[in-house]
């Protein structure tokens, strides 16, 4: 048994646990392969259309491959007012890519979210989830540099 | 002076969230208590009396939600609704940290009212650590659940999720598209059986509603929407939180009391009340009651209880335009007036808003607006045009402005 096989049985037996398996897939793989989708088709009696129609519908599900970081910058309204486009400027630089893309070492994914739910401290950004609050332009070099 | 009213989260940062036992020393589930000792049809009775309504955006009356569920069927379900996915919300979060026993023992009381031993949480994918906090607190009240089970799903990143019907297809492990209504959850919603969806806050408030009677809590605040709202204050304010306060207090009173004003000495230009898809206010509206009624009368919406308060120096239109690219992402793309509509508003508004449109372009837009209220399937769409035709209405003149 492969290791996606192995998480992914370990969902069986939830109904509807389609979402919770591909998060637990993408605790280790940082995104969804392919043998993922078509593994949980199987398991959860769906077809692989519908497997990868679930696997592209959310955004923080990915079939593409992915940094170790995965850098999220939100941009709803109130941290857009309070500087986000500043921010995703400052870290495009830094990283040397645009919003989108993985850096070349594999290591970083910069993209843009909706509200994370943590506006008492906009701008916000996210590392792999993590809520990092008040960022300024100034700030982003020594928060990526911490990040190894 | 206005003052916070804390009901829900009067022992907050006082009691461990996911001890139970911390929360029983403060009084915690003697209302499910009380409960199961009525019966259902006068438990959803005491339920209705206290007027209790939804706090997730729609105001419906939660007693005449369950009222509806049918009594002769074996499997029913108690979901909440933990999606809070509108821009500038933050207050179920809050809820969660602060008090999640309260969370779990309303849903306890509700799956007593209508049958149920079954409950699901459906948290947003934004929120991992308030996963991990509500299983220890799940964890910790078993023995004080008894027989009622609460299990814990996680959203991924979509904001439709929290329309109850897409939510209900999430939990399923489907794609998150709204259903046609009817027929509704309470008849048929999670895996086709009666389901009744609530907000956080909806279920924290049952607790104290059953401890203190139902009068009690229709005496608080406005009388067509009494109790606490907790707020979540955004933007150029001086106190960014969380505030819970009574319904009746006044907009005013939020922003320049509890908010402490606009920040850096600016004077204040607008609000947006209930999240993105609300309406923005000017300042002679500021006198009015935060309720859902009376926000309703100015063409504006309580919805979550999100406060985004813009100053003097920000531009509208910018705001505008940056709230309709958030619409085109997350239209679900179910239905034609949403998905094509949300992509013209914002194609519209990027014009307006780089000086290129015209003023034909305005006319463009309220049309549209009418259209997708009409038209959308679910509340997506249909809110989606309320920020770009509540500034043209009372901020045309900033519009004019970039016009050629
Ligand atoms: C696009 C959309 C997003 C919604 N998001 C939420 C949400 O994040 N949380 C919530 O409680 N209700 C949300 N709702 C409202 C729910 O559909 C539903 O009315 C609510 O959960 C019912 O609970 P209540 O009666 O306790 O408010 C949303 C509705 C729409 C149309
Ligand atoms: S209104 Fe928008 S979000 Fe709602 S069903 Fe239609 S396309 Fe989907
Ligand atoms: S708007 Fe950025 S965290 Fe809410």
């Amino acid at each position: 048994m492969s290791r996606i096989q192995e998480i992914i049985a370990q969902y069986g037996d939830k109904q509807g646990g389609i979402i919770e398996a591909y998060h637990a897939v993408q605790k280790e793989f940082n995104y969804l392969p392919e043998e993922a989708v078509i593994e949980a088709a199987s398991v959860f009696g769906v077809s692989e259309a519908q497997a990868y129609g679930v696997a592209t519908f959310y955004s923080y599900l990915s079939v593409k491959p992915r940094g170790k970081y995965i850098i999220r910058m939100c941009e709803s309204a109130p941290c857009h007012v309070a500087g986000a486009d500043e921010v995703i400027q400052a870290i495009e630089k830094e990283l040397g890519i645009k919003v989108g893309e993985t850096t070349a070492d594999g290591k970083f994914t910069l993209e843009l979210t909706e509200c994370i739910g943590q506006c008492q401290a906009t701008p916000v950004i996210t590392v792999n989830s993590e809520p990092i609050f008040d960022v300024t332009p100034q700030k982003v070099p020594e928060i990526l540099s911490a990040l190894k | 002076m206005a003052k916070e009213m804390r009901v829900l989260l009067e022992y907050a940062d006082r009691i461990d969230p996911a001890s139970a036992e911390d929360y029983i020393k403060v009084g915690g589930y003697k209302g499910l208590e009380k409960a199961r000792k009525m019966n259902p049809r006068d438990l959803i009775q005491e339920v209705k009396d206290s007027k209790l309504r939804g706090r997730g955006g729609a105001g419906f009356n939660a007693g005449m939600k369950w009222s509806f569920v049918p009594q002769n069927v074996p499997i029913k379900y108690v979901v909440c609704n933990l999606d809070e996915g509108e821009p500038g919300t933050y207050k179920d979060r809050i809820i969660c940290e602060k008090n999640a026993q309260a969370l779990l023992e309303g849903m306890a009381i509700c799956g007593h009212a209508i049958g149920s031993n079954q409950g699901y949480i459906y948290c947003r994918g934004e929120y991992p650590f308030v996963v991990d906090l509500l299983r220890k607190a799940i964890d910790s009240a078993s023995e004080v659940l008894g027989d009622f089970n609460i299990e814990v799903r996680m959203g991924a990143g979509a904001y439709v999720c929290g329309e109850e019907t897409a939510l209900i297809e999430s939990i399923e492990g489907h794609r998150g598209e709204p259903r046609f209504k009817p027929p509704f959850p309470g008849v048929e919603g999670l895996w086709q059986v009666p389901t009744v969806v609530n907000n956080v806050e909806t279920y924290a408030c049952l607790p104290y509603i059953l401890v203190n009677g139902a009068p009690w809590f229709a005496g608080i605040g406005s009388a067509s929407y009494p109790g606490t709202k907790v707020l979540s204050l955004t933007g150029d304010v001086v106190n960014r939180t969380y505030f819970e306060v009574p319904t009746d207090m006044t907009l005013r009173e939020v922003i320049f009391e509890l908010g402490g004003g606009i920040k850096n000495g600016k004077k204040f230009k607008a609000v947006q009340v209930g999240g993105t898809s609300g309406a923005f206010i000017p300042e002679h509206y500021l006198d009015t009651k935060i309720d859902f009624d009376s926000m309703g009368a100015i063409g504006a919406a309580l919805g979550s209880g999100a406060v985004f308060v813009l100053d003097e120096s920000r531009d509208i239109l910018d705001v505008a335009t940056r709230i309709s690219k958030f619409f085109e992402h997350e239209s679900c793309g179910k239905c034609n007036p949403c998905r094509e509509g949300t992509f013209r508003s914002r194609e519209i508004l990027e014009r307006l808003n780089a000086g290129k449109g015209s003023e034909a372009d305005l006319d463009k837009l309220l049309l549209l607006s009418k259209v997708m209220q009409k038209a959308c399937l679910c509340g997506l769409g249909q809110a989606a045009p309320i920020p770009t035709e509540s500034t043209i209405k009372h901020f045309r003149h900033e519009y004019l402005r970039k016009v050629q």
